[in-house]
């Protein structure tokens, strides 16, 4: 035909995989690295713990208490002399585990819930009204009724934190989900006649994909902020297991003789929350389509 | 004296892969009363030529890069944001493509009409209904002073772009610029506000600038036409003598492509190849690579649009060499 | 007579809008998108579908293909009734009806490349992405005059023409019958518009296609078309070969149509020569009573807001709706 000889030499070069471009926009967007940067040192540091600290986070030590941070005493010590060095970075070892869990349950229920709620519209009422009715709670009112229920136990504060939040990730999968099912591409491959798990695996998941990671990022920021809460409530883990929670509820009672107590851990749940937003911020400036400016 | 002279002017953007001019060298006039064409595909410049002389381009990422706007005698290039909007309204508005989302859903008509009036003249509020009954009157908005009260979604898209009509025209313009304003609508519609317009035209006496994509709307309601292509003028003659004697070899596709509602072809004439993304535009003649007639040298430089009969330019330098006899 | 290849009878599409609110209290109204509408097309040729917005032409076109159910009324493909079949019956259906969209970048997944795009129907009837797939996907792609080299690439490196042409060529790539082109060249340059109006005539002779060409702009329809129907508010006013309905339109709808599209040189400039017809186009929620087109019509009578026109036979291949038309 030679009418295509033109249109030919305007895919003349290869531009890049679209994996490899999203890459390449989100390490040159400044707010996703410093993002990833600052979450990355916590996480560093939380998968590094059994090697960095030489002392056990709950070893008493009556006679080191409150000694202010120092060559010895990194981060310094507790009123019962414990390092806050291990402590922090114990805490923050769970932080991250609780983080990736909450975010993990998410990533799976959420997107079943919200693609079937989506997807089959005779699911969507049913879902969505044990949705609606479980995000009238307040979050943390939710997450602390939970975890009173079950009992405090990391286990439980996952639980309870995926219970608060996987209605809120299906909603947002869902409103994806409804866009995406009216997209002439899915018409065409019900035309072609493919099955509704064909649908989903091919043409509707893979796009909804996008805001689910970027809502995904900043879920990781609230999770670790409420267990952060419920742990400085008393509902979260036991103590003595250290969480940056229960180690500002130790330290408030102090905060005149031992600032350093209630601040370490507080400045880094501030570093990881202040880390994810921005990487998540990142995320949705390059994910999201209706943000990127069309050049 | 013109009511508007644009010369030379250039807009360019910062795009990621650096500035890209969206017009270049465009240059143009218009009488007070006349109506002009511009036509164009995307990535034309057409729109982008409206949005520059109107001042409406978020700058960054859009510069003047080069020439200027005259109206009325008053030089519009460099005029800051504030003289800028006393001129917008009462000397030159605007009409766009999407009645739909041109209007503010939770203002009524009549508020946003008379907000506009509002804006350059200092009328009691009696007078401004009364003036708001009387343009939406105009535009042939039926029972007027009942429909001012009514918000944008009770109305129909070609009634919505009547009101955007009697808005424009609310300060009395002297130029109205007209983006694509039947893009969006039927084509019964598109008839009855390409009528209007035209009544509008012939009632004011303001200058007329319309925008479009379709060969149609121009061979309806333009006295004289501005071809666009990439960014560039590439013809400019009388109405009548773009369709009998277009020099360009692009508007001379342009015309034949499009199929007749009442002749029989066989086969359309295409053009081959696409549009050219600005980013990357063709060297030399930017239609080249596209034109049938194209030679080594057509991509060597820029063809300048050069005047080649009364009233007649062409951007293309085998034009006079082509052209039918 | 031989059997049309594609009828529809009675067809009907109700949507039920509104409703729900609290406790599911409000009651909900009805949109008549497609209302009691029959239609053949024979083998190999193309009928043109016209209409304005809200007038039901691509619900109609949907509806043909079951990707939506209608509410009442038959659609027989060669013979065969297809409404109300299983799904896995359907299946073997599907190879032979496809559809092409207007979006062009709505219309190709964006994280699936040309190859995986173009393939997907074949894999769906069974084939593996194997030698034999990959050969005939790429002789697909060559058909629609696009370089194997596009085969890698995702749709967004592609122009809205060459993107069009993908959707072309998966909707070939079973080797169907019937085509519903549902305004597939609107959204294009009208440069671009002509190559692909081109290559659609080109597959039709090649492949002995029968398109259902849906447009609302009336000289690609009359080009492009064997026969043209016209669509106004969910109801057909008028059937009839192209050069009858373009000479001599007998329904007023078609009439104001007609004369309003844009003169084509300006010495036809049509404003004070031509009628125009008035108004707008009423709401399909709540369209008018009788004939739908009483509220527009230059020639409206008493009995038009009452009743509404049966369409019926007024010459051989010729049918309008309309009290006007004595048969």
């Amino acid at each position: 035909m030679s009418e295509a000889a033109p249109d030919a030499e305007a895919i003349a070069h290869k531009r890049e995989h679209p994996v490899r471009a999203t890459l390449r926009r989100l390490f040159h967007h400044r707010l996703f690295v410093t993002g990833l940067v600052l979450f990355g040192i916590i996480a560093i540091i939380a998968a590094a713990a059994p090697w960095i600290t030489d002392v056990d986070p709950q070893r008493l030590s009556m006679r080191n208490k409150f000694l202010s941070p120092s060559e010895t005493w990194l981060f310094g010590t507790d009123n019962f002399g414990r390092s806050l060095w291990s402590r922090v970075v114990w805490g923050a070892q769970l932080s991250m585990i609780i983080g990736a869990s909450v975010v993990a349950l998410n990533a799976v229920f959420g997107t079943l819930i919200g693609a079937a709620a989506g997807y089959f519209r005779k699911l969507d009422n049913a879902l969505m009204r044990v949705n609606d009715a479980l995000m009238a709670f307040p979050a943390i009112l939710l997450a602390i009724a939970v975890t009173s229920v079950l009992g405090p136990s990391t286990l439980n504060v996952i639980l309870a934190l995926s219970i608060v939040y996987i209605p809120r990730t299906a909603r947002i999968v869902r409103s994806s989900v409804i866009v995406l099912r009216e997209m002439e591409y899915v018409q065409a491959a019900v035309a072609a006649g493919a099955g509704h798990w064909r649908i989903l695996r091919h043409h509707i998941l893979p796009n909804a994909m996008a805001p689910m990671i970027v809502q995904l990022s900043f879920l990781f920021a609230y999770a670790v902020l409420s267990e952060a809460t419920l742990s400085f409530l008393g509902v979260g883990a036991v103590p003595p297991t250290p969480t940056w929670g229960n180690i500002m509820a130790e330290g408030r009672d102090f905060m005149r003789e031992a600032p350093w107590i209630i601040t370490i851990p507080g400045v880094m749940l501030m570093i990881t929350v202040m880390g994810l937003n921005l990487l998540g911020d990142g995320l949705r400036d390059v994910l999201d389509p209706r943000l990127r400016i069309q050049q | 004296m013109n009511l508007l002279d644009v010369s030379g002017l250039t807009t360019a953007f910062m795009t990621g892969r650096g500035e890209v001019n969206a017009i270049e060298d465009v240059s143009f006039s218009l009488k007070e009363g006349e109506i002009l064409g511009i036509v164009g595909e995307s990535g034309s410049g057409k729109s982008v030529t409206a949005l520059t002389i109107m001042d409406l381009l978020p700058k960054p990422p859009a510069r003047v890069a080069a020439g200027e706007v005259t109206f009325n005698g008053e030089r519009l290039t460099g005029l800051s944001d504030r003289q800028m909007q006393q001129v917008r309204g009462p000397g030159i508005s605007m009409i766009f493509q999407e009645p739909m989302t041109s209007l503010n859903p939770v203002f009524s008509i009549g508020d946003q009409i008379m907000e506009t009036i509002a804006a350059h003249e200092r009328l009691s509020q009696a007078d401004l209904r009364r003036r708001a009954i009387t343009m939406l009157d105009k535009v042939g908005i039926p029972s007027a002073s009942r429909r001012l009260d009514d918000y944008p979604h009770q109305m129909s898209g070609g009634q919505r772009q009547r009101v955007m009509i009697a808005m424009a025209l609310a300060c009395n313009p002297k130029l109205l610029i007209a983006d694509e304003p039947t893009t969006a609508l039927d084509v019964t519609i598109q008839a009855q506000i390409l009528d209007l317009l035209m009544d509008l035209r012939d009632e004011f006496g303001m200058g007329v600038i319309i925008i479009t994509h379709n060969m149609g709307v121009i061979a309806e309601t333009a006295d004289r036409v501005l071809v666009m292509y990439a960014g560039r003028v590439i013809e400019e003659a009388p109405v009548a003598t773009i369709f009998d004697r277009p020099m360009h070899p692009y508007t001379r596709g342009l015309l034949e492509c499009v199929p007749s509602l009442t002749e029989d072809k066989p086969r359309l004439v295409a053009i081959p190849g696409t549009l050219p993304e600005p980013a990357r535009r063709p060297p030399g003649c930017r239609f080249g690579p596209r034109c049938a007639h194209a030679l080594p040298s057509c991509a060597a430089a820029i063809p300048p649009l050069e005047t080649l009969e009364p009233a007649h330019a062409a951007a293309c330098f085998r034009a006079k060499e082509l052209a039918p006899a | 007579m031989t059997t049309p290849l594609i009828e529809a009878t009675a067809l009907s599409k109700h949507f039920e809008v509104g409703g729900g609110g609290l406790f599911g209290l409000r009651k909900p109204a009805t949109l008549k998108a497609v209302d009691e509408v029959s239609f053949t097309i024979k083998a190999g040729e193309t009928l043109g579908l016209v209409g304005e917005s809200g007038c039901g032409k691509s619900t109609l076109g949907r509806l043909l293909l079951r990707l939506i159910e209608p509410t009442s009324g038959r659609v027989a493909f060669d013979g065969n009734e297809i409404t109300g079949i299983g799904r896995m019956e359907m299946r073997g259906f599907r190879r032979s009806m496809q559809i092409i969209f207007q979006d062009p970048y709505g219309a190709l997944n964006p994280r699936m490349s040309v190859e995986d795009i173009i393939a997907e129907p074949l894999l769906i009837h069974g084939a593996r992405m194997n030698a034999e797939t990959r050969g005939k996907v790429a002789q697909m792609l060559e058909k629609v005059g696009l370089p194997a080299r596009a085969l890698d690439r995702f749709p967004h490196e592609f122009s809205g023409g060459q993107r069009q042409r993908i959707g072309i060529a998966r909707a070939l790539v079973l080797h169907p019958r019937l085509i519903v082109c549902d305004e597939a060249v609107s959204a294009l340059d009208v440069s671009v518009q002509a190559q692909i109006v081109n290559l659609l005539q080109d597959l039709q002779r090649e492949m002995g296609l029968t398109y259902l060409f849906i447009a609302h702009d009336l000289s690609v329809v009359r080009h492009i078309s064997d026969r043209v129907a016209v669509m106004y508010l969910g109801k057909m006013v008028e059937v009839a070969d192209k050069a009858t309905i373009y000479a001599a339109p007998l329904h007023p709808y078609t009439q104001a149509l007609i004369a309003a599209v844009p003169a084509q040189h300006p010495a036809q400039r049509s404003r004070g020569k031509r009628q125009r017809i008035v108004g707008d186009i009423p709401s399909a929620l709540n369209p008018p009573s009788g004939c739908r087109f009483h509220t527009r019509c230059p020639h409206v009578m008493p009995v038009c807001r009452e009743t509404a026109p049966p369409l019926r036979t007024t010459a051989p291949g010729h049918q309008v709706a309309c009290h006007l038309i004595d048969p």
